[in-house]
């Protein structure tokens, strides 16, 4: 693409919803509470199925149309309500915050933003720089979904309880399925579908686990997992 | 060969559900039963192929696949399905938990080895990716069976929620790389194809380079979180050491070696693409830097079951740097070795698991007169130690032999020495704690208080270790024509990549 040209509608729309994503990363690694957290989430994970129905129309694939609702229904729908029962279930009451998310990070909250913005940066311009574009890839979008990949680490990375974790995964996959939707739109929907599929139970799993780890030390927090190193 | 294929898909699958479905009495008795049968057959399916496969490629559905490369993985991984399905009824038994649990450990073993199996006859990168993901998932699962809730110190939660976040992590860059693979391969082949593996080696030389490249980074990167290889190897240690010792053995054997299958597959098409050079330096910088973290850390372990988690990053290391040197011999003794590391490192974790069960402890300080003690476990613990740290006529002395031989003769004579130094310098490490386990005569104090009497505590954790060893012999003394000949086509597969 000429530089010095703009950007035709679709890829106006697909870089404004890739930086939009990185956005609300950055939201979520302030964000305190874990209820916030899966709020901003479903948001991230809407985003992508608006961003699948811009590209089905834009490039006449059809298949894209029920991947979008798919993956609306799994990560807007399911995997928030999943999330909530768990949380619920582990809050001491009904519908209050569990125990050790709140105050679990390591960075206080504009550390954390300062980090996230060199990791931000270091995907950004890395991948900007390999200059990776087809006829379906806007550079931009490509670049911007690298950088959410890294903060999704730096999430996962400065939080120290299992639910704040658990979300950076899931986002981390967010960032993944918007790389794919930019350079890989064509991909198989049999795959996609395998895809999400996986991440549902990805989900239970997570799910599970962090039940088994709640009643064990009756907190979301990872403070004590420290036995076994070396 | 397709009725082989589905059924080496389908009866794994099947036990799995079965044992998952029983009422509880009834699992206890039928759950042993049904995963020895499924083990074994699943072993006999695999070399069932065996023959079909030395000569030919198989490819069916669009989306099932068969050449030489996979069918090594898939005799490694059946192997040790086959054998584990037998120890774990002795484990099982002598762990003596209730049948709920009895249940739930054969129906996840049954549904890991399934993943494991169908990982190699998966046509498509995708599929490969997937089939990988799930073996995480259920391992994950598998890792955590034995926590109890709300004991402190308990490490079997933590281990598993380390591996389960690390893993998925590293799998998601995995993820990535098979995403730019299709990218690369969608500039060539148009946007509707399915990722199968043999049409993207055959357009390689089209590819765009980029792409290709970040994609086996990526690649190396996530698959080798799997692996094992530093610096992403944190998970291993905790995983392998808290998880009930059967799936420890899958864990070392066949699920790391899964995981370099699919490293090898990226490797095949990004060498058909750019040369092999640029991955082959990727792959010495991961293995050299993984046996040494290896060979440091074996020195002051504790823990019978992380020491050997270390050897296993050894050994990975070992595969990542032969593949490097890029010999025909070299990636004969890679191939040769993924079997032999497996045979031997699910007999030595067999004989911890032995160890585990008569003690009730994994400290390597309260294993004592193991010799004495265990007339049949002992010595074959001991053949094990041996086999992994290469002493002939095992089949891992063979196969590294070939690998540092392929390195010597091209010309890679610093790598060749390093790993030479650093395999001996582990060598010392594995053999000074085992061989205190055995030689030191129990304290009277140890023995009397936990009544610890001489013999087995069970026949069905002995025979599976004897298979075990015969493998290894086999494989050192006179490895088979037909699997020599199965190797040598899957090195050519290789090979003819560059």
């Amino acid at each position: 693409m000429d530089p010095t040209q703009a950007p035709g509608v679709y890829e106006g729309v697909a870089n404004v919803i890739a930086a939009v994503m990185l956005l609300i990363e950055f939201g979520l690694l302030r964000q305190a509470l874990a209820r916030d957290q899966i709020r901003l989430y479903m948001a991230q994970s809407a985003l992508i199925s608006v961003l699948a129905i811009v590209i089905a129309a834009d490039r006449n694939l059809p298949d894209l149309y029920a991947l979008a609702g798919l993956s609306a229904a799994l990560k807007v729908v399911v995997v928030p309500l999943v999330m909530r029962r768990l949380l619920g279930r582990t809050g001491p009451e009904e519908g209050e915050e569990a125990a050790g998310v709140a105050g679990s990070q390591t960075l206080s909250p504009a550390s954390a933003v300062l980090a996230g913005i060199v990791l931000a940066a270091v995907g950004f311009f890395c991948f900007g720089a390999l200059k990776i574009h087809g006829p379906a890839a806007p550079a931009l979008a490509l670049a911007l979904a690298a950088a959410m990949v890294l903060v999704a680490f730096g999430l996962m990375i400065v939080r120290r309880d299992v639910a704040s974790q658990a979300i950076g995964f899931f986002t981390l996959e967010n960032a993944i399925s918007l790389a794919a939707l930019v350079v890989a739109s064509g991909l198989p929907l049999i795959l996609e579908t395998a895809f999400l599929f996986d991440l549902l139970v990805a989900v239970v799993v997570f799910g599970m686990l962090i039940r088994t780890h709640h009643g064990r030390s009756e907190s979301l927090s990872t403070s004590d997992l420290t036995r076994l190193r070396g | 060969m397709l009725g082989v294929i589905l059924a080496l898909l389908i009866i794994p699958l099947a036990a799995a559900v079965a044992c998952a479905v029983l009422p509880g009495p009834a699992a206890r008795r039928l759950a042993p039963a049904i995963t020895v049968t499924a083990g074994v057959a699943s072993f006999g399916l695999v070399l069932a192929l065996l023959p079909a496969v030395a000569h030919h490629d198989l490819n069916y559905l669009s989306y099932l696949r068969v050449d030489a490369l996979s069918e090594i993985f898939l005799l490694a991984t059946g192997f040790l399905y086959a054998v584990v399905a037998i120890y774990t009824v002795g484990y099982a038994e002598r762990q003596g938990h209730d049948s709920r649990y009895a249940r739930r450990l054969y129906a996840g073993l049954n549904l890991f080895a399934w993943a494991m199996l169908a990982a190699p006859l998966m046509s498509s990168l995708a599929l490969l990716w997937i089939a990988v993901e799930i073996t995480t998932i259920v391992s994950a699962l598998l890792v955590a069976i034995e926590a109890v809730p709300g004991e402190e110190g308990d490490g079997a939660a933590e281990a598993a929620w380390k591996y389960v976040l690390i893993a998925s992590a590293g799998l998601g860059l995995a993820l990535l790389a098979t995403v730019f693979a299709y990218f690369a391969g969608a500039q060539v082949l148009g946007e509707h194809y399915n990722l199968a593996i043999a049409p993207l080696i055959h357009v390689a030389a089209r590819l765009p380079a980029t792409p290709v490249r970040l994609a086996f980074l990526l690649a190396l990167l996530g698959y080798g979180t799997k692996v094992g290889l530093f610096p992403v190897h944190t998970w291993l240690p905790d995983a392998h050491s808290e998880a009930p010792t059967p799936v420890s053995a899958l864990l070392s054997g066949a699920l790391l070696a899964t995981s370099f299958y699919a490293i090898l597959r990226y490797y095949e098409f990004t060498a058909a693409a750019l040369g092999s050079g640029f991955p082959r330096d990727a792959l010495l910088a991961f293995g050299v830097a993984s046996l040494l973290l290896a060979s440091l850390y074996v020195f002051g372990q504790s823990d019978i079951k992380r020491l050997l988690a270390y050897s296993s990053i050894e050994h990975m290391g070992i595969l990542a740097i032969g593949v490097s040197f890029g010999a025909p011999v070299a990636l004969a003794g890679v191939l040769l070795h993924v079997l032999a590391h497996a045979a031997a490192k699910g007999n030595a974790f067999m004989g911890a698991g032995v160890f585990l069960v008569k003690y009730r402890t994994k400290q390597i300080s309260s294993l004592r007169g193991a010799l004495d003690l265990l007339p049949w476990s002992g010595p074959l613990f001991l053949l094990a130690i041996f086999a992994l740290s290469a002493l002939p006529p095992s089949g891992i002395f063979r196969s590294e032999f070939q690998i540092v031989s392929g390195g010597l003769s091209g010309g890679h004579y610093a790598a060749a020495a390093v790993l030479v130094i650093l395999v001996t310098v582990v060598f010392f490490g594995l053999t000074t704690g085992c061989t205190r386990i055995l030689f030191t005569p129990a304290p009277r104090s140890l023995s009397a208080a936990a009544a610890i009497s001489r013999g087995e505590p069970s026949a069905w954790m002995v025979v599976p270790a004897v298979a075990g060893i015969v493998v290894l012999f086999v494989l050192g003394v006179h490895p088979p024509g037909e699997l020599t000949g199965l190797i040598s086509r899957a090195v050519t597969q290789l090979g003819a990549a560059r």
